[in-house]
């Protein structure tokens, strides 16, 4: 038996890997689901319906998709190139930061159409710093930055929580660590009225479409591939490498320091230690399943998006742990591993 | 300010080094026997939190401590088995194949947790390990109490540290494993299945580290809560490269690590007042970017790590 | 021969997908026997010496050892048989040191300890009887190649070898220690061992073997003992037909185009070039031959506007090089072609286009305001696969898809098209099959002829003197005086590969 590469790969797997890994993950949570004695086709039936069973709960898992497609898109970018961004966690809760503290202040006493488009920029100026960072040490020193990205993590999480508890604490939250809430003047509207869904879904379904267009129509898309695919043969091409990367990473970072602008802006209002569900790691799951494709990854988002917050109704109606969905997506990333490995090679005897 | 100064000179200090360096020396010394055989594992933070949740619950079911370490470790070993078919025998990236390692063995762990224990107020304990007070020594003044007076798993991982360097060094298996990670190929020239290597160095690796999670359940505290690895498994990471891939040198930079780091939350209560508590927890994470940036230039890299090795192809 | 047959393939066939890269070979080697194994690259010798190795699992037939079936498809088996390889990339753990590589896998796995005591006394007694002198404990990357490969015969002569494979033994080698390399090899035949060595050199392999296969397109074409043989023949044999490489006419030079005096290339503290001064006129090649890690890396590195000068003055058409960029060079109409393809020449994961573009996409041709032009990039390279006849992909195909040989085409075609006023070709054929050499050579005395000023970088000497109008040789980051490609011999080239070049001038 020996494993060779394919000539060509078919078209169609784009879309059949994503739904084979998921189905695989689906099925080997539910032998989990089976062992807490729970009916499995029953506790997953529950799980969509709970996510799509009504414009409620279609809204409800809307709002959790949207910060997902935007970490989606900050993985897809930077794995694109080859940086191994793990940092999405931090520099989402940096990119809050940054934009609550503006938006609280709101200095100039901007109007609405002005402060928005503001700490969005906050945000992501937040979340470019912290990638820049170690992408420059992995230049200059040849650090890895999987690893300092992920300490970094920690690093961003205990200063957000100093800052709660100091210079942003709400003096009327009865020490709950959460902070001053931002103005109206920069509060997301909403889509639909009475739900929770805002308008970061459009902002992120936009810059779904951004990404698509500069990797598949910009020269600098182009030349972000080569330099991370093969860096010694895009620096002999002329591309500017270093130049490139540092972009890519603002671009990665950015985005995922607008994610968590848009999460704070749109639906808590203030900051606080639980803003993100994991939005930054579950980003590059999103962005894994979607094969690094932009569009994809709305849908990976969704996806999901679909589980936590099924898994919340399934959890209420059979007692099975809400944990089952971290289960089954983290599953997915592994068999969506797998799929893409049986999408480039196939086994022979 | 004479205080922060007699801080370094009390036994609760030293006896709490060996303590927080125990699981980072486990933790290390798996991440660097997976990277000396050519795989970086990430997996690690979530196969710590593995074992420190079933080691736990092997206890808590009745087992004996020992059995739990041993059960954590075996669990350990299976993530090990996973982690290496998916990137030995796949050849997938081990960057991204390892943080889906950690986010399943993570999650996998609270959900069992969750169903073995359903929600309580308190969480359940357990009878952790005692301090092993070692004759003689630990009746020394001083050091005695401080460094002689811990409890068994700690002994372990001194003793497998020494054990792991001696076996890289002198024996024709610990040969195998170096020549594996540095050049595949010429291990296989030579007749050594650098795959059958991979996968047991990987599977060995990973059953260490989830011991070192077991130690925090069983041994450092009495009960398990999630995310109670706090990072503890990146933090491996970079003092791999902070040891430059030597167990000896591995307990070194765990020990200095766990210094600061019993330093650091004596002088919270000392200086507790100016300075907010975040700034001295975030100091572990700086000071590994910083021994990452400071090792990173000068250190000798397995050649082969994270390059994928597939028969008849170069 | 009366010696007993110590080997013996028996009509073996190994397909990859439908293509057989060996078809039903039979091959015999007797006791105290030299066999050079000769074709051109693609023939099947690799694939053939990996079967009997035992990396590769044969589809038909079997290999016998001294009378006896080994199973196959594992090396430990061979090794066991005594069988020892060395490859033509060495399987070196550059980290550890000669006796660590030496004694890898020679022990029980399950041991308490190395017996390196013994280990080192072996080694030290193999090295003597043989005069393959090697320090026991020095860092693999620390030796030189020729002592490498030592280490790599050390190997399997540790390992009780008694029929040693060596693949392309004389590729990395100086003309001087490929001639100490066939001494060692004499040796051992005496003492008892059976050798054979893989080539696609007539001149070592009539000099250094008793018999030759003639393997082509997967098959043994003929066999020969050298004594009955001429190397016209056994060329012949190889390549299957008259191949005429073409041949360069001569012509007057024109002005200088490329002017270097002095030049100092550092990489750290380590020197990559020191003063290194040369001049290429238009409508002139200058070859550049040496043994590969000589500094001809730094030179194509610097001449190609990747890497600048630390010191002295380097011009391409009267602008120092320092102040452009790869993308300014390909703008002037200078045409490079890295040593490498697969690591500088293209990225594999892009298309044909992408790589045919990369270099000068800020063209308004194929570019307008960051917005890439794809229907003319698709042309353009339309036009370079018909012009250089790339085959085996579209413009939208992945270049990992093609052949070596065409990646080739392609990446010479696009330093090509425009007619530069300078041409860098650094290893422009290697391993590259006869069809295409003659293909290649035929491009770049086109461009020679049509006044461009050629940079020719090549460890193939046949080839240098064939294309060249002058000749340096590079060693330890210098180059030699230069000589006249009229009239020079292999020989004398050597001396000078070999830093040998005192008094001329």
């Amino acid at each position: 038996m020996r494993i060779e590469r394919r000539q060509n790969q078919p078209k169609a797997l784009l879309i059949v890997a994503p739904m084979l890994a998921v189905l695989a993950a689906l099925s080997l949570a539910g032998i989990l689901i089976a062992l807490a004695g729970v009916p499995v086709l029953a506790a997953y039936k529950s799980l969509f319906v709970g996510a799509f069973g009504s414009k409620f709960a279609i809204t409800e898992t809307l709002t959790r998709a949207t910060p997902l497609i935007v970490t989606g898109l900050a993985a897809a970018v930077a794995f694109r190139a080859r940086i191994w961004n793990i940092g999405a966690e931090g520099q989402f809760y940096m990119g809050a930061l940054l934009a609550t503290v503006f938006g609280f202040q709101n200095f100039l006493g901007l109007p609405s159409f002005a402060l928005i488009p503001a700490l969005f920029l906050a945000g992501a100026l937040a979340g470019m710093v912290m990638l820049v960072i170690p992408l420059g040490l992995r230049l200059r020193f040849g650090v890895d930055e999987v690893v300092t990205t992920l300490l970094l993590n920690f690093v961003v999480l205990l200063f957000v929580s100093m800052m709660l508890d100091g210079p942003m604490k709400d003096p009327l939250a009865f020490g709950w660590p959460q902070s001053v809430p931002i103005v109206d003047e920069g509060l997301l509207p909403k889509i639909i009225e009475r739900t929770r869904l805002h308008l970061g879904l459009i902002i992120a379904i936009a810059a779904a479409v951004l990404i698509y267009v500069i990797n598949a129509f910009t020269v600098f898309g182009l030349e972000a591939k080569a330099a991370g695919f093969n860096p010694a043969a895009a620096k002999f091409a002329g591309v500017p490498f270093q130049m490139t990367l540092i972009k890519v990473a603002c671009l990665s970072g950015g985005l995922a320091g607008l994610a968590g602008a848009i999460e704070v802006m749109g639906v808590k209002g203030q900051l606080s230690n639980d803003l993100s569900a994991s939005f930054g790691y579950t980003g590059i799951v999103v962005a894994m399943l979607a094969s690094l494709n932009p569009i994809g990854v709305i849908f990976a988002a969704i996806f999901t998006a679909m589980m936590f917050v099924g898994a919340e109704s399934m959890s209420r109606s059979f007692g099975i742990p809400s944990f089952i969905a971290d289960v089954v997506v983290s599953l997915s990333l592994l068999t969506m591993l797998v799929a893409i490995f049986f999408s480039n090679y196939r086994i022979r005897k | 300010m004479t205080d922060i100064f007699d801080i370094l000179f009390t036994v609760g200090l030293w006896s709490s080094v060996l303590r927080i360096a125990t699981p980072l020396i486990f933790g290390t010394l798996g991440a660097l026997l997976c990277e000396r055989a050519g795989v970086l594992n990430l997996g690690i933070e979530g196969i710590m939190t593995f074992g420190a949740m079933i080691g736990w619950l092997a206890v808590f079911q009745g087992a004996d401590l020992w059995v739990g370490l041993l059960v954590a470790a075996l669990a350990g070993a299976l993530f090990g088995l996973l982690h290496a078919g998916l990137t030995v025998t796949l050849g997938l990236s081990q960057h991204v194949t390892g943080l889906g390692i950690t986010l399943f063995a993570s999650s996998f762990s609270y959900y069992i947790f969750r169903i073995a224990i359903p929600a309580q107020n308190t969480p359940p304990t357990v009878e952790p390990f005692q301090p092993l007070d070692i004759p003689v020594l630990s009746d020394l003044p001083f050091v005695g109490p401080a460094l002689f007076s811990q409890t068994a798993p700690t002994y372990l991982a001194i003793g497998i540290a020494i054990f792991l360097a001696y076996f890289l060094a002198r024996t024709p298996m610990g040969l195998a494993v170096r020549i594996t990670g540095e050049n595949p190929h010429a291990a296989e020239a030579q007749g050594v299945d650098p795959i059958r290597v991979r996968y047991g160095a990987v599977m060995a690796g990973s059953a260490l580290m989830a011991v070192g999670g077991a130690f925090l359940t069983l041994s450092a505290f009495n009960s398990f809560f999630p995310t109670m690895m706090q990072g503890r498994g990146w933090i491996c990471i970079a003092l791999v490269v902070f040891s430059t891939w030597k167990p000896g040198r591995a307990i070194l930079g765990a020990l200095l690590f766990a210094l600061f780091d019993a330093y650091q939350l004596r002088l919270q209560n000392v200086l507790g007042q100016v300075v907010p508590y975040q700034i001295f927890l975030m100091m572990p994470y700086l000071l590994s970017i910083l021994a990452l940036v400071i090792m990173s230039r000068s250190a000798r890299v397995p050649q082969a790590l994270m390059q994928p090795y597939r028969k008849g192809e170069r | 021969m009366s010696e007993p047959v110590v080997l013996h393939l028996d009509s073996v066939t190994k397909r990859f997908g439908s293509f057989a890269a060996n078809d039903n070979i039979s091959i015999t080697l007797h006791r105290g026997e030299v066999v050079a194994l000769l074709g051109e690259n693609g023939a099947g010798k690799t694939t053939l010496m990996n079967i009997l190795f035992g990396h590769y699992v044969p589809d038909e037939g079997e290999v016998y050892i001294n009378g006896s079936k080994i199973a196959q498809g594992k090396p430990k088996e061979a090794i066991a048989a005594g069988v020892g390889m060395v490859h033509q990339h060495f399987s070196l753990a550059k980290n550890l040191t000669v006796l660590e590589n030496v004694m890898t896998g020679t022990e029980p796995l399950l041991g308490w300890k190395s017996d390196t005591a013994k280990g080192r006394q072996k080694l030290r007694a193999l090295e003597q009887k043989f005069g393959l002198s090697v320090d026991a404990d020095a860092r693999v990357g620390d030796l030189s190649v020729g002592e490498q490969q030592r280490v790599e015969i050390l190997k399997a002569l540790y390992n009780d070898a008694r029929i040693l494979i060596l693949d392309e033994p004389t590729g990395v080698l100086t003309q001087q220690e490929a001639e100490g390399l066939f001494q060692t090899l004499r040796v051992m035949a005496q003492d008892g061992l059976s050798i054979i060595f893989i080539s696609h050199k007539l001149n070592e392999v009539m000099k250094g073997a008793d018999r030759v296969v003639v393997l082509r397109a997967g098959k043994v074409i003929a066999e020969r003992a050298t004594s009955q043989t001429s190397k016209e023949e056994l060329a012949e044999l190889m390549v299957g037909r008259r191949v005429e490489r073409p041949v360069r006419e001569a012509s007057t030079p024109g002005a200088v185009v490329v002017r270097a005096r002095d030049v100092v290339v550092q990489a750290g503290a380590v020197t990559r070039l020191s003063g290194i001064s040369f001049d290429i006129r238009a409508g002139e090649t200058l070859g550049i031959v040496g043994v590969s890690g000589n500094g001809q890396a730094a030179l194509c590195d610097l001449v190609a506007g990747v890497v600048p000068a630390d010191s002295g003055a380097f011009e391409i058409d009267g602008h120092p090089v320092a102040q452009l960029t790869p993308r300014d060079l390909s703008g002037m109409n200078v045409g490079r072609t890295p040593e490498d393809r697969n690591t500088q020449g293209a990225v594999g994961e892009l298309t044909l286009w992408e790589n045919a573009v990369l270099e000068r996409i800020s063209d308004p041709r194929f570019s307008r305001q960051g917005f890439l032009r794809k229907a003319p990039a698709r042309a353009y390279c339309q036009a370079l696969i018909e012009r250089f006849d790339v085959r085996g992909g579209t413009p939208n195909s992945r270049i990992s898809l093609l052949s070596g040989g065409n990646m080739q085409k392609l990446i010479l075609g696009r330093s090509l098209v425009q007619r530069p006023v300078f041409l860098l070709a650094a290893q422009p054929t290697r391993g590259l099959d006869e069809g295409a050499i003659a293909a290649i050579h035929e491009d770049i005395l086109a461009a020679r002829k049509g006044g461009t000023a050629v940079l020719l970088v090549s460890e193939d000497l046949d080839e240098v003197i064939s294309l060249s109008d002058r000749i340096m040789a590079i060693h330890a980051g210098q180059l030699s005086p230069a000589v006249d490609a009229q009239g020079v011999d292999a020989r004398q080239l050597g001396l000078m590969m070999a830093g040998e070049w005192g008094g001329m001038r």
